[in-house]
Order: C-alpha cells, then sequence, then structure tokens
C-alpha cells in the first residue's frame, strides 16, 4: 500500500491535468463547431464533455485512447490490417528478435574486448561512435537497403534494435567481466585453472547483474529501434506504421493508442526482464 | 629429504614507471616439511612478495626457487599448495560448500569426492551446520575459516597464508591462532604465515623469519624452541617473551621503523 499510495495519486494528478488540458486545447475547435451548428451557450459541463468526444481532437483524452485500444485490439480480428493487436505483434516480434541478436552481439564483443587485447584497443571507439550516428537516419538506409536486395520483413528492423540494444550490453558486459578482483583471479591460478574455468566459475557469474541490468536498457531501446524501422516501410505494418497514418490522416486517437500500446509493450518487456534478474539473484545468492 | 622450500640468492625487482624498486634481495631460506614458519616485517619488506613467488605468482629476477624441488610453476600446475590471501576472497554467489567446491570442481574431482572432502574440511575449521550459508550470511572470522578450508580442500603439503587474521579482532584471532595450530597438528601440514604481529608470529612458529624494507631482505632466522603444544597463556611464558624480545631485536637491527630520509 505504500507504494501504490504515491503511485496513484500521481496518477490521479494526471488524469486531472489531462483533462483540463484536453477542453483549454480543444475548445477553438469546439467553439467553431458549435457555431456552424448554430448552438449557443453551451453550458460549461457539457462543453467540457464534447471537447473530450471529438473526432479528430488535437489532445484526445485517456478514456478515448483506452476505447481506440479496446476497440482496435479486442473488437476486431487479429488479421485484419486495422487490428492493433496485430500491429503490436509485428513491433513486439522485430523488437524481441533484435534484442536477443543485440544482447548476443553485446556479449561477443564483450568477451572478445575482455580476452584480446587488440580487440580492448581497437573496437570501444568504432562501438561508440556507431551510437553518435542518429538512428533515425541510418535506419531507412538499412531498411531500403536491405530492401533493394530482397531482404524485407523481420529481419531489417530487428537488424535496427540490434543496432541500438547491442550498446549497453557490451558496456554493461565490459564492466561486469571485469569486476572480479585481483584476487579472486590469484586465486584462479593458484588453482592452475584453465581460461576456460576462469570464464564460467568467476568472470561470467560476477557479471550478471551488470547483464541483467543492460539488458532491461537494452529491451527497452530495442522496441524504439523496431519502431523507428518501421516508420522506413509503411507496407510493413506495426505500431510505428499506425503512429505515421495516423499522423497523415489526422487522426490523434490512433497515434495516441498505439503510442500507449507501445510504452506498455515496454513496461512489461522491462517488467520480464527483472523477473528473469529477480529469480537469477535469488539463485545466487544474492542479499534481497 | 627434498625441503619444502629452498630458496638460494633469491631476488625480485619490480620495474615501474618511477625506476626500479627491489622487492627481495639476496633471499636464502630452507623449510623443511612439517615447519611452521612465520615472516615478519613491516610493510613493504617483501615479505608477502615472497609468499607469492613460492606460489608463481610472481616471478624472481635472480636466485633459484624450488618447491619440493621442482620450479614454482611445476609446483603450482602439481597443485603443491594452498593459499589463503588477506581477505577471504570467498565468491558471493556460492555457497559457502560449493566456495569450498571451487578448487575441486577446477582439479576434476567426482561428486562424491567433493562431498567427502567439503564434510572434512568444513569439521576442520569448524564450519558445520553452515554447508547452505551464503558468504555474506558470515561473519569475518567465519569467513577466513572457510577460505582455509578451500584452500585445504584438494589436500596440497604445503598451506601458504598471507596475513589470513590481519583484518579481524583480537578476541576472534586469538581463537583462530589456537585453531590453526591444532589443524596444523592433525594435519602435519608445512605452513608459511606472514604477519606482523609479533605475539601471533612467536605463538604459531616453529620458525621466525624476520624481514626489513628497502630493498626486502632477511635479517634474522630464529627458531622456536617452545613445545607443541601451546595453551594460549603460553605468551606469558619468560620462554615466550625471550623470543619476542629477539624478534623485536632483529626488526630494530633492520632499521625498519626508521623512516627513510
Amino acid at each position: 500500500m505504500s507504494r501504490v499510495l504515491p503511485i496513484l495519486t500521481i496518477l490521479i494528478a494526471i488524469f486531472i491535468f489531462w483533462y483540463a488540458a484536453a477542453i483549454w486545447m480543444n475548445a477553438p475547435w469546439q467553439t467553431i463547431l458549435n457555431e456552424r451548428a448554430n448552438l449557443a451557450d453551451v453550458p460549461f459541463f457539457e462543453f467540457a464533455q464534447q471537447t473530450w468526444a471529438q473526432d479528430k481532437p488535437i489532445l484526445p483524452v485517456p478514456h478515448q485512447v483506452f476505447s481506440e485500444i479496446w476497440n482496435a485490439t479486442m473488437g476486431l480480428e487479429f488479421t485484419s490490417r486495422r487490428s492493433l493487436a496485430l500491429h503490436a505483434w509485428i513491433t513486439l516480434s522485430a523488437t524481441l528478435l533484435g534484442f536477443v541478436l543485440g544482447t548476443g552481439l553485446g556479449v561477443a564483443l564483450a568477451v572478445a574486448i575482455v580476452h584480446n587485447d587488440a580487440a580492448d584497443r581497437s573496437l570501444m571507439p568504432w562501438i561508440i561512435a556507431s551510437q553518435t550516428i542518429p538512428i533515425l537516419a541510418i535506419a531507412p538506409m538499412v531498411v531500403v537497403g536491405l530492401g533493394a536486395i530482397g531482404l524485407t520483413g523481420l529481419v531489417p528492423k530487428a537488424l535496427i534494435s540490434m543496432y541500438l540494444s547491442f550498446f549497453p550490453v557490451v558496456v554493461g558486459m565490459v564492466k561486469g567481466l571485469r569486476s572480479p578482483e585481483a584476487i579472486q583471479l590469484d586465486l584462479m591460478r593458484t588453482y592452475d585453472a584453465n581460461p576456460w574455468q576462469v570464464f564460467w566459475k568467476l568472470r561470467w557469474p560476477a557479471a550478471l547483474p551488470m547483464l541483467f541490468a543492460s539488458m532491461k536498457v537494452g529491451i527497452a531501446i530495442s522496441l524504439i529501434g523496431a519502431v523507428v524501422a518501421e516508420l522506413s516501410n509503411a507496407a510493413g505494418g506495426g505500431l510505428g506504421v499506425r503512429l505515421l497514418t495516423g499522423s497523415y490522416n489526422g487522426q490523434t486517437i490512433q497515434i495516441w493508442a498505439a503510442l500507449f500500446l507501445a510504452a506498455g509493450l515496454a513496461a512489461v518487456l522491462v517488467a520480464i526482464v527483472g523477473a528473469a534478474e529477480k529469480w537469477v539473484n535469488a539463485r545466487n545468492g544474492v542479499r534481497a | 629429504m627434498i625441503p619444502v622450500v629452498s630458496a638460494q640468492n633469491l631476488g625480485l625487482t619490480f620495474s615501474t614507471n618511477d625506476g626500479d624498486v627491489v622487492a627481495l634481495s639476496d633471499v636464502n631460506l630452507t623449510i623443511e616439511k612439517g615447519d611452521f614458519v612465520s615472516f615478519i616485517g613491516p610493510s613493504g619488506c617483501g615479505k608477502t612478495t615472497f609468499l607469492r613467488t613460492i606460489a608463481d605468482l610472481e616471478q624472481p629476477t635472480s636466485g633459484t626457487l624450488r618447491i619440493n624441488g621442482q620450479t614454482p610453476e611445476d609446483a603450482r600446475k602439481n597443485r603443491a599448495y594452498g593459499y589463503v590471501f588477506q581477505a577471504p576472497a570467498l565468491y558471493p554467489w556460492r555457497t559457502i560448500e560449493k566456495n569450498i567446491a571451487l578448487p575441486l570442481e577446477i582439479m576434476g574431482h567426482s561428486p562424491q569426492q567433493q562431498a567427502e572432502r567439503i564434510k572434512r574440511t568444513m569439521d576442520l575449521v569448524n564450519l558445520s551446520g553452515f554447508e547452505k550459508k551464503y558468504p555474506w550470511q558470515l561473519s569475518g572470522g567465519m569467513q577466513q575459516r572457510a577460505s582455509i578450508a578451500r584452500a585445504l580442500a584438494f589436500d596440497a603439503d604445503l598451506l601458504l597464508m598471507d596475513e589470513p587474521f590481519g583484518a579481524l579482532d583480537e578476541i576472534v584471532r586469538d581463537h583462530l591462532n589456537s585453531e590453526l595450530l591444532k589443524l596444523w597438528d592433525r594435519t602435519q601440514k608445512t605452513i608459511c604465515f606472514v604477519t606482523h604481529s609479533i605475539p601471533e608470529a612467536v605463538y604459531l612458529s616453529t620458525k621466525i623469519v624476520v624481514m626489513s624494507p628497502r630493498p626486502g631482505r632477511v635479517t634474522d632466522i630464529i627458531e622456536s624452541n617452545l613445545p607443541k603444544e601451546r595453551p594460549l597463556d603460553i605468551r606469558e611464558t619468560p620462554e615466550f617473551l625471550a623470543i619476542a624480545a629477539r624478534v623485536r631485536d632483529g626488526l630494530r637491527a633492520g632499521h625498519s621503523y626508521e623512516e627513510v630520509v
């Protein structure tokens, strides 16, 4: 309860602010509509309800967004091109594939960097440089470029997700794999342990907390990568495409619905990684 | 009989950015099987470096060093010694029994052998009942006992201990000292023990190596004539105090407490 109450308070405050802002932002258009319909002197409460029920409001209110999400998921066949559930699945699959690839690449690079001097000195600057390039610039090139050689659909989007999500994993895992203290490594030497044993019995378990911390960041930006990649290929579908077509057609409710769903998806994914982290920590005797 | 440790004219110089640092110079020492040898001296006298050289964690730059007649590297590869560090260095993600199992896993012992040795060494250091605990659930003294058990688990005849009780309080240290003597008596191991406490060195040892810094060298080697059976109050006897006085003289002779100009 002590945790729920503050969150609930903030949530209620946001909703109040939101509904008030919607009245204010949608009022000019509502006034025009009412003048056209020759409605004069609409009482404030009725006017407020009108601003909360427009077709293409500047700022839709939460209940409009949630009912749009409900109608576009539960109210439609999954296979329908307008089903938000289908688009969410398209984005989710690219996110998950990209996240798995990115985590794998990140771990592999970190292992190379920690075990090989040349890799240590040569790779890191490139890895950092890769993240200074705006993803919005590189995503269309990758999607269009791969499309030209016949590679479309899931893979190009997953590659963009991977491109974003490998970075926190490399940085975190390099730190994690280097976290064992000198005497813990000396101990392994006194046992004449081979490099394989040093890795699996010392470096890897020592790095696990960092792995989970960076995977939490990685999965969230994987989703962003997938959405950004979708903007470059409107035919492929996904939440990014719903955002794009929504903004072309002034369908603000549709934009917000896709936005909410993307945010909710990210929250669920981060929570799943967090749960996995808790499970692994409990098995490794980390103090609660 | 081949000595367990034999050092002739052993020297070790570290090259640093500020020039060479002579950590060990002209060290001559023989340690026989069953000896309990303490290395005592102020910081920087090379006592830890010498222990690490025996363990092949540092390489000497001159002289010869033989462990059981072998080079330190071969001795390490033959798992000739167990090493106890200043800190327990237990792996926090392993329970106490799994920590003790670590060298056994690496050395390829079967699960049955592991279980049998874990039980035996945990009994030896009086930690039975704490098998499933994680390191953070144990006191500092118990953690260090677990690390001693880990060093004993694979039955090396030589035990190298680098100030293992340095971070513990006086009461726990006294207790562990008398336990260590009993353990030494029961296991017949050869023990090299680094300390900077005179009473600890005199109480434990059959041989005390007094060292002094800049450059690290041996200034005196004292054979102890104390009986093997040593209750804690032996530390008030004239024999004990006489050896302690000689250690103190040796340390003073090395100018070890004077500031360098």
